[in-house]
């Protein structure tokens, strides 16, 4: 059958026309008609060959087999040099088998295989989280009593970062919480007559509950996932290793700094918390509300003790301790490519904000228990 | 016919740059730097570490756009283009980066049958089984089709980024020193392969390299940047006369001579069995 490129005359098979990639679609439907013939026997002739590239030249290899190709100084003379040393090439390359085929299990092996999987990998990483406190609290009391190794430049760094440069957007937050807090409030008490009780309930939940988990919520998102990128960048270019190479510890030079940070401006940023989630509990109670700022502020004094505050505050170091011992130990997990270090900040956003609130929980029912 | 044989090729120039000037602050990397590229020809780009070498890529490739001057491709000039017909130009070049630069995210097989799709528009299974052939053309054994970028060696990723730098059958080659971590065999196998299809092929290669064996093996002619500019752009053994200190300490030292005395015996030979 006639075709652009490829036409049979007798016992010859004459290829003609450019065999390039741009026709190599064209091409192979040509072939796929050609087939049925017996093509490996007949006499094969390149004279009519315009263009030869490496993916048509993969056409004709498979087309005339290897061994025929290998040969093809013998039987086509006539092609240039340049086109035939490019064939042989093609033909050595593809004389070893070219496919390997992944093995393959049934879908019902593969889902058992699956969920085998996810359950080591869940039971390993609670089991690494652990090593790791432990690793981290061994180096930072190895350290405390040597005040000459602390690295005071790279923690005032980290502080600033992860602490004073969030201080806008966690007052700003709290804020707004605490206005809505504020608004729900009236809302289900002016029911009761009690609308002046709104104050302690702002009161009540941003000492306790929200200042703190607030804060800690948008730290595991802002300052986690930043320790997760820069750790998993400097591992996966090998930064890691050199230190350790040099005989430097990555979890003295790397880890303590970020988690004496997070131990300082945490606190700090839960108290920052507290106090613009009150005053926005404030401006609603002045604005709407017809409570004095006065009388905001001497129902604090009469009705809140000082214990509200310490039960919020007590719970920020364990959160500060979390998260950026979560955001470090996700970081090394990072192995080379990008797509792992989109996989383990992911990972670290997501334990750290569960694990503040698993910890809240806990810590809620204890304290409660307690009468504190 | 597409591929003659190097002397009797036109010599048309591909790539054409003119009064290139780049900066980054206000230290110059380039002043006024002229170079082209013939067509079919391997040019070799040498200089010391910080004379601008993949700065010179960068710019003629497009990802740095210069501060002053013009580079023309292939007749036009790619600053002056819009998208689409700067991505019509730019599927003419291969580039093979210093460090690789393979798509961590998926394996070799579809790092090379992506190009294939997206711009040759070839079904997945062709395209797939023409990335392997092309990993096998550089040499690389077939498992090493489903395996990621992170778990393969150096010099594998050269060749698998060298496998996918020729997917697309280029026009231009650009090279950013492809042999720096090869072994002696794998970089003169690959001088080999480069030489070998640029002779089948026909396009043009711009090879910046440190490694004397391919600047002697592969390269028609030579240039050397230094004082922010080309110095000299010749054949090898003419750029090699040249009176310049750092030229004549590059090609002279111990391991220029000893590249130098490995050509002629490896030519003798040649020679002596025609």
């Amino acid at each position: 059958m006639p075709s652009e490129w490829i036409t049979r005359h007798d016992e010859t098979l004459a290829l003609q026309g450019e065999w390039t990639l741009a026709n190599y679609r064209y091409i192979k439907a040509a072939l796929n008609q050609q087939k049925r013939d017996d093509t490996l026997e007949s006499a094969v002739s390149l004279k009519a060959i315009s263009r030869l590239d490496t993916a048509g030249a993969i056409l004709i290899v498979e087309l005339i087999g290897v061994k025929k190709a290998l040969t093809v100084a013998e039987w086509a003379n006539e092609l240039p040099g340049e086109q035939q040393a490019l064939l042989i090439r093609i033909a050595e390359a593809m004389e070893a088998p070219l496919s390997v085929k992944p093995p393959s299990y049934s879908r019902v092996s593969q889902a058992l295989a699956n969920i085998g999987e996810h359950m080591v990998a869940l039971w390993s990483q609670q089991r690494q989280l652990m090593a790791f406190i432990g690793l981290v609290m061994a180096t930072l009391f190895n350290l405390i009593l040597r005040p000459r190794r602390w690295r005071l430049t790279a923690t005032v760094a980290h502080v600033q970062q992860s602490g004073l440069n969030a201080v806008p957007i966690v007052a700003l937050l709290t804020f707004m919480v605490g206005a809505v807090v504020a608004f729900l409030g009236a809302t289900v008490l002016e029911q009761f007559g009690a609308t002046v009780y709104t104050i302690d309930l702002v009161a009540f939940s941003f000492l306790r509950e929200f200042g703190v988990l607030l804060a800690a919520i948008l730290l595991a998102g802002r300052t986690a996932s930043a320790f997760t990128a820069q750790i998993g960048a400097m591992k996966s270019n090998e930064e890691i290793d050199a230190l350790q190479a040099q005989g430097l510890d990555p979890i003295e030079l790397l880890v303590l700094p970020r988690v004496m940070a997070m131990l300082i401006s945490l606190p700090m940023l839960a108290f920052v918390g507290m106090l613009s989630g009150l005053a926005g509990g404030a401006v609603v109670a002045t604005l709407s509300l017809d409570i004095s700022l006065m009388q905001f502020i001497t129902t604090l004094q009469k009705d809140v003790s000082v214990t509200h505050f310490l039960v919020g505050m007590s719970k920020a170091p364990v959160f500060a301790f979390v998260i950026a011992v979560i955001g470090c130990l996700e970081g090394f997990k990072v192995s080379g490519s990008a797509q792992s270090v989109g996989e383990h900040t992911t990972s670290s956003v997501v334990q750290s904000i569960f694990m503040v609130i698993l910890i809240d929980a806990l810590a809620a029912l204890f304290f409660m228990e307690m009468g504190w | 016919m597409q591929t003659q044989k190097p002397t009797e090729r036109n010599r048309q120039a591909v790539i054409k740059v003119r009064g290139l000037v780049n900066r980054f602050g206000t230290h110059v990397v380039h002043e006024n730097l002229d170079l082209s590229l013939q067509r079919g020809e391997i040019l070799g780009i040498v200089g010391g570490s910080g004379t601008g070498k993949s700065v010179l890529l960068r710019s003629i490739v497009g990802l740095k756009r210069p501060n002053e001057g013009t580079v023309e491709v292939l007749g036009t000039t790619l600053n002056e283009l819009n998208e689409e017909q700067r991505s019509q130009i730019e599927r003419r070049f291969g580039v093979l980066f210093q460090r690789g630069a393979l798509f961590s995210s998926l394996n070799l097989q579809e790092n090379i049958a992506l190009p294939l799709i997206e711009h040759a528009k070839l079904p997945r299974e062709d395209a797939e089984h023409l990335a392997r052939v092309k990993l096998a053309l550089v040499g690389l054994p077939p498992q090493a089709a489903l395996q990621f970028p992170e778990s393969l060696s150096g010099g594998m990723v050269k060749r698998a980024a060298l496998a996918r730098a020729l997917a697309l059958d280029p026009d231009i080659l650009f090279l950013d020193e492809p042999t720096a971590g090869l072994d002696p065999i794998g970089a003169a196998a690959f001088d080999q392969l480069l030489v070998t299809l640029r002779d089948a092929l026909g396009f043009s290669v711009f090879l910046v390299t440190h490694d004397l064996d391919t600047l002697y093996a592969a390269c028609d002619r030579v240039a050397v940047l230094s004082q922010k500019r080309v110095l000299v752009v010749d054949t090898i053994d003419k750029v090699a006369e040249t009176d310049d200190e750092w030229i004549q300490d590059y090609f002279h030292g111990p391991r220029g001579r000893a590249a130098q005395r490995a050509h002629t015996a490896s030519s003798t030979i040649a020679y002596a069995q025609e």
